[in-house]
C-alpha cells in the first residue's frame, strides 16, 4: 500500500502547513482516495479475467467478473466513507526524556452512527497505530514519536488513513494538531555524583536532607538516616517512612551552569544538571538551579522538580 | 508516504479460512484433472493449514523451486506439450497451491485471493448453471470477507461481521454489475485462438446412422435445442426438424453426401403455406449442421443452406447459438434435382441384403408407378405385423433383411432405412433424413422443449412430378409416436427417462419451471451475444448503435449507478444536513466566514452573533435577526415551515 511519489514532489505536496488549532475534521475536500499496491493487482486480475470471458465467450463469467470490478468501485466510497467526518483532536502528551518515546494523544471523535474500523494514524515516517472509532463514541489513540532533542517537540504532520474494508484503496488525510512534547534533555548515564552542598551545611549530603520544616514523608530508602525514619508511623503497622525536611539550615544544594567543568558542552551540561535534579529529587535533597538565563531558588517536590526540567528543556544561551 | 503495513502477519483464524475457500473454488476441477495434481494441491494445502497451526517456519526456495519444477514437468508429462484447457487448469492449481506456501502476510494473502476470483472463472470453462453460479457466489462473498478480515486491524469485527459486510459489498457492488453486463461493448471472441473443447460426452446425432444410433439416443432427455414460436405453434405431428441428410449406404451404415451434396447455392422451393417465424437456441453439439423444421425459407447468418436442404454452419457448434429463422410446412421443391443426384438417390451396395431386393422387385413388377410403390411398402409396414420399440434385437449382416423377416421389431431408423432401400432397390429415388420430430411445450415459459429422446428418422422420395416428399414409415407402423410423442409408442417397459413419460405430474411441472429458468439464464446471461446487445440497444430506441453510442451510454449509465450508490452509501455521515434549518444556519456561517468572520469551534450561536456584529457593524441587523430566528426555531421549540423559509431568504439576501 505504498504510494510512490518523488521524494521532492512528495515533499512540495505535503509542505508544512499551519498546525491548526482546535478539533480537525476530516471533511470530505480533504480527504483523498487512492488505489493501493493490492488494488492496483485486483485491478489486473479484473482484465485479466475479462479477456478470459471475450476469448472463451463466458457468459457467467462476465457476470462475476463486472461483480467483482462493482464490488471494488463500492468500496472506494466504503474506503473514503470510513474516514470522512471524523473529528481529531490533540490530547495533551506527558513530557518525556530526551531519547524516549513521546506519546501524543490523539482523539479520535465520532459523533456519527457509523463504527469506523482501522483507521491508522502515523506520524512523519513512522510506522502506524491501528485504532476502532467507534460510534458516537471518542476513542483516544496513542501516536508515539521517538524524540531526539530536548525542547517542546511537535507532532508535526499526521497521516490519517484507513484501507477498510478491502485494502483496494486507502483513504486519507494529513492533519497538523497544534501539540507539543516537552521533552527533556537526556540524564547523562554514569557516575555523576551530586555536588556538595554549600556553605551552612550541619551534615553531609549522605546523611539526608536539612532538618529545619518538615517537607513530607517519602519511602525509606537504604542509606536513609534511621533519626529520620517515621517510628510512629512503623508502629502503627504502616511501611517504613522517611521524614523529610527542607531548609536552609541543612545547606542549600545549588546545581550550578557555572560550577561545571569549563570544556563541558551546552548540552551535556544540560545533560548533567537534568540527572542531578533527578537524584536530588530521588535523595530527598532541597535543591536550586541556577543557569546562565535563569535561576530557581531552592525547594522541593513535584511542581519544584517540573519547573526545574523544564527551565533545562527550553534552555537557550 | 509508506507505511508499512502489507508486511503485518495475518491472522490465524482467516488463513485457515482462505484456505478453506481455496479447497472450495477446485473442488469442481477435481473431475477434470489428473488424480496426482488432486492430491498434491489438496496436500500443499493441508501443509500450510498445519504450518499454521503449529506455527512453524515456512518452507524456504531450496524447497519451492524443485516443486515448482516437479509440477510443471508433471503438468507437461499428463498433457503433452501441447498446452489445452485442462492442462493450465491444473498448472494453476498447483501454482495456487504453491503460492499458498508463501502465504505469510496481507501481500500474500492478497495475490492468493485474486487467485481465487480467477479460479472461479477457470470453473466457467466448464460449467455455467446456475447451481455452479451459486456456488461461486458463496465462494465470492467468502473471498471478499476474507479480505475484509485482513483489513480489519483491530480485530473489531466477528466473523459473522466481516461475512455481513463483503456481502453487503457485493450487493451493492450488483447495480453497477448489470450495468456493465448489459452495456460493455462485447466482442465476439476468441481473441486469442479457440478453447480446447471436447466433445466428449455430449449426445446428439451424428452424420451417420446405423441400426441402434437413434434409439440409445432416445434414452437421454437432454436438451437437444428450445425454441420460441412467433404465433401459436404448429400441431406436433408436422414439427420434423430436418437434421443431417443421409445418401450413402454400405450395407450397415447410412452417410451424409459430402461435398456433392452438401453444395450450396443451387436451391429454390415454392412455399403452399404461411411462413412460420421461430427463434431456436440450440445446445452446443460439435457438429456443424443447425434444425429447422422441414422446409426451411432462407439460411440464418452464419449458415448456408446445402442442395439436400440442411443447415449448415461455417464452423462446429461449439457454444449455445441463437438463431431466427422461418419455415414452410406446405412446399415442392427439387423438381428438376440433377440427374447424378437423383442416380446417387439409387445406388446400393451389391450383394447385401437379396431378400430385400427380391420383395422390392416384386412389389415393383405389382405398381403402375412410383407412387404405387411407396404406398405398397408403407402399406406393408402398417398391416403386417411390425413392432415399434426402443429396444429392438441386434441385427447381422444383412440388417435390412433380417429386420424386415425376421425380428420386426425397430426403431425409427430400422424402419426408413429398410423403407429407403426397398425404394431404391424398387427404383424409386429415395434418401434418409435425421433429425428431431415433435417437442414439448413449456406452459411455464411459453417456449418448446426438443430433447434428445426426440431424435427421429425418416425418408424423402422422389417423384417425378412432385420432386422431393416425405414419408415417414414410423408413422404407418406406430401413428401414436408422430402424433403423442415417443412415450406413447414405446411399450411401457422400454426404459425411457422419466421426464419422456407422462407419470409423475407434480415431477414434470418441476422440471417444467426449472427449465424455464435454465433457458432464461442461457438467453440472458449465457446466450448474453454482440447481436442480442444491439438489438437490446435498438428496443430502447438506440438503433443501429455504434461501439461509440455504447461506450458513451455505458459511462453515462454507470456513472448514474455509481452516484446513487455514493447517495446511498455516504448518507449515513450526514454530509448535507437534509433539515433546512440547519442548512440554512450553515450557509449563513460560510458568508460570515468569507467575510472574515469565522465561527469558533464551540462557539454559540449567540455568542458568535455578538462578536460578528461588532466586528461586522454594518450588517448588525441582519446578523441579530437571522440568529434569533434561528436560535427560535432551534432551540425554543418553534417550527413551521414559513419560519423556516424566512430563514433562508434572510440568510439569503445577506
Amino acid at each position: 500500500m505504498s504510494l510512490v511519489l518523488p521524494p521532492r514532489f512528495s515533499r512540495w505536496l505535503w509542505r508544512p502547513r499551519r498546525p491548526e488549532a482546535g478539533p480537525v475534521t476530516l471533511t470530505q475536500r480533504r480527504v483523498y482516495v487512492l488505489p493501493t499496491g493490492a488494488g492496483l493487482l485486483f485491478a489486473g486480475t479484473v482484465l485479466v479475467m475479462l479477456l478470459g470471458c471475450i476469448n472463451y465467450n463466458l457468459g457467467l463469467g462476465y457476470v462475476l467478473t463486472f461483480l467483482v470490478c462493482g464490488m471494488g468501485v463500492v468500496s472506494i466510497l466504503h474506503t473514503f466513507r470510513n474516514l470522512a467526518q471524523l473529528q481529531l483532536k490533540g490530547g495533551r502528551p506527558e513530557p518525556v526524556f530526551a531519547g524516549d518515546d513521546a506519546v501524543f494523544p490523539v482523539l479520535l471523535v465520532n459523533s456519527g452512527g457509523l463504527p469506523r474500523y482501522s483507521i491508522g494514524l502515523a506520524a512523519a515516517e513512522l510506522a502506524a497505530t491501528y485504532i476502532e472509532a467507534r460510534a458516537n463514541e471518542t476513542t483516544v489513540a496513542q501516536v508515539r514519536v521517538p524524540t531526539q532533542h530536548r525542547g517542546r517537540l511537535a507532532l508535526g504532520r499526521l497521516r490519517v488513513f484507513t484501507t477498510f474494508p478491502l485494502g483496494l484503496f486507502v483513504a486519507w488525510s494529513n492533519v497538523e494538531l497544534d501539540v507539543q512534547c516537552l521533552v527533556y534533555p537526556r540524564p547523562e548515564p554514569g557516575r555523576v555524583p551530586l555536588p556538595p552542598p554549600r556553605a551552612g551545611d550541619a551534615e553531609g549530603l549522605e546523611s539526608g536532607t536539612g532538618q529545619d520544616d518538615f517537607a513530607g514523608l517519602r519511602k525509606y530508602q537504604a542509606g536513609d538516616s534511621l533519626r529520620h525514619v517515621a517510628w510512629k508511623a512503623v508502629a502503627r503497622g504502616r511501611p517504613v517512612m522517611t521524614k523529610q525536611f527542607s531548609g536552609l539550615a541543612a545547606g542549600e544544594l545549588w546545581l550550578e551552569w557555572d560550577q561545571l567543568p569549563p570544556d563541558l558542552q551546552t548540552e551535556a551540561r544540560l545533560s548533567r544538571l537534568t540527572r542531578w535534579v533527578l537524584d536530588a529529587t530521588r535523595v530527598g535533597h532541597a535543591y536550586g538551579l541556577r543557569l546562565p538565563s535563569a535561576v530557581i531558588v531552592p525547594g522541593i517536590g513535584p511542581a519544584h522538580q517540573e519547573q526545574c526540567l523544564t527551565t533545562l528543556a527550553l534552555f537557550k544561551r | 508516504m509508506t507505511t508499512r503495513i502489507d508486511s503485518m502477519p495475518l491472522r490465524r483464524g482467516w488463513m485457515y479460512g482462505l484456505l478453506a475457500a481455496m479447497l472450495a473454488v477446485l473442488a469442481p476441477h477435481v473431475q477434470r484433472i489428473p488424480l496426482w495434481v488432486s492430491i498434491t494441491v489438496a496436500g500443499l494445502l493441508a501443509w500450510r493449514a498445519w504450518l499454521a497451526w503449529r506455527g512453524g517456519a515456512l518452507p524456504g526456495k531450496w524447497i519451492l523451486i524443485p516443486l515448482t519444477v516437479l509440477g510443471t514437468a508433471g503438468t507437461v508429462l499428463s498433457y503433452g506439450p501441447r498446452f489445452g484447457r485442462d492442462a493450465s487448469v491444473a498448472l494453476l492449481a498447483i501454482m495456487l497451491g504453491l503460492k499458498v506456501l508463501e502465504l505469510k502476510a496481507l501481500r500474500d494473502a492478497t495475490v492468493v485471493i485474486c487467485l481465487g476470483f480467477f479460479l472461479i472463472i477457470t470453473n466457467f470453462l466448464y460449467s455455467q448453471t446456475i447451481a455452479t453460479a451459486l456456488y461461486m457466489l458463496a465462494i465470492m462473498t467468502w473471498l471478499t470477507a476474507t479480505m475484509v478480515a485482513f483489513q480489519d486491524r483491530n480485530r473489531a469485527l466477528s466473523p459473522l461481521r466481516a461475512l455481513r459486510t463483503g456481502a453487503t459489498l457485493i450487493m451493492q457492488g450488483a447495480p453497477l454489475m448489470l450495468a456493465l453486463f448489459l452495456l460493455f461493448p462485447r466482442v465476439q471472441g476468441p481473441l486469442f485462438g479457440f478453447p480446447q473443447a471436447t466433445s466428449a460426452g455430449v449426445s446428439g446425432l451424428s452424420d451417420s446412422m446405423s441400426p441402434g444410433s437413434l434409439s440409445s439416443l432416445s434414452l437421454s432427455d437432454e436438451v437437444a435445442f428450445r425454441v420460441q414460436f412467433q404465433a401459436p405453434p404448429p400441431k406436433v405431428q408436422s414439427l420434423y426438424w430436418r437434421g443431417p441428410v443421409l445418401w450413402d449406404f454400405d450395407g450397415t451404415t447410412w452417410t451424409m453426401g459430402g461435398a456433392g451434396t452438401t453444395a450450396t447455392g443451387g436451391v429454390h422451393h415454392e412455399a403452399t403455406t404461411a411462413p412460420i417465424q421461430y427463434t431456436v437456441t440450440l445446445e452446443p453439439h460439435y457438429m456443424r449442421w443447425v434444425f429447422a423444421i422441414d422446409l426451411p425459407d432462407a439460411a440464418p447468418p452464419g449458415t448456408a443452406l446445402t442442395n439436400d436442404y440442411q443447415l449448415l454452419s461455417s464452423r462446429p457448434i461449439r457454444t449455445r447459438l441463437r438463431y431466427q429463422v422461418s419455415s414452410r410446412l406446405g412446399y415442392r421443391y427439387g423438381l428438376d434435382e440433377r440427374p447424378e443426384l437423383l442416380r446417387r438417390a439409387l445406388r446400393l451396395p451389391r450383394g447385401y441384403n437379396p431378400k430385400a431386393v427380391e420383395l422390392a422387385r416384386a412389389i415393383r413388377a405389382q405398381s403402375p408407378n412410383d407412387l404405387d410403390v411407396i404406398n405398397n411398402v408403407l402399406n406393408r409396414f402398417r398391416t403386417e405385423l411390425f413392432f415399434y420399440t426402443l429396444v429392438p434385437p441386434e441385427l447381422g449382416r444383412d440388417s435390412v433383411d433380417e429386420f424386415l423377416f425376421v425380428t420386426r421389431r425397430g426403431f425409427c431408423e430400422h424402419y426408413a432405412a429398410a423403407f429407403v432401400f426397398l425404394l431404391r432397390a424398387a427404383g424409386v429415388p429415395a434418401r434418409v433424413v435425421t433429425g428431431y420430430q415433435g417437442g414439448e411445450m413449456n406452459p411455464v415459459g411459453d417456449y418448446m422443449i426438443v430433447r434428445q429422446s426426440e431424435a427421429h428418422a425418416w425418408a424423402e422420395v422422389w417423384l417425378k412430378d412432385q420432386g422431393w416428399v416425405r414419408a415417414d414409415p414410423t408413422a404407418a407402423v406406430s401413428p401414436a409416436r408422430i402424433e403423442a410423442g415417443i412415450a406413447a409408442a414405446v411399450p411401457a417397459s422400454d426404459p425411457l427417462p422419466i421426464s419422456v413419460r407422462g407419470s409423475f405430474e407434480l415431477l414434470r411441472q418441476l422440471r417444467f419451471t426449472w427449465d424455464a429458468m435454465a433457458n432464461s439464464w442461457n438467453q440472458w446471461v449465457l446466450g448474453y451475444s454482440p447481436e442480442r446487445q444491439m438489438k437490446l440497444l435498438s428496443d430502447v430506441g438506440f438503433g443501429a448503435a455504434t461501439w461509440q453510442t455504447l461506450a458513451v451510454l455505458l459511462m453515462a449509465v454507470a456513472g448514474t449507478v455509481v452516484g446513487v450508490m455514493a447517495l446511498l452509501v455516504l448518507r449515513k455521515l450526514g454530509l448535507a444536513p437534509r433539515d433546512p434549518v440547519t442548512r440554512a444556519w450553515r450557509a449563513f456561517c460560510r458568508k460570515l466566514a468569507r467575510r472574515g468572520t469565522e465561527r469558533r469551534p464551540g462557539e454559540g450561536p449567540r455568542d458568535f452573533a455578538r462578536r460578528a456584529a461588532a466586528e461586522q457593524p454594518s450588517l448588525e441587523p441582519m446578523i441579530t435577526a437571522i440568529t434569533e430566528l434561528y436560535v427560535a426555531l432551534r432551540y425554543a421549540g418553534k417550527s413551521g415551515k414559513v419560519q423556516a423559509r424566512r430563514l433562508r431568504e434572510l440568510v439569503n439576501s445577506l
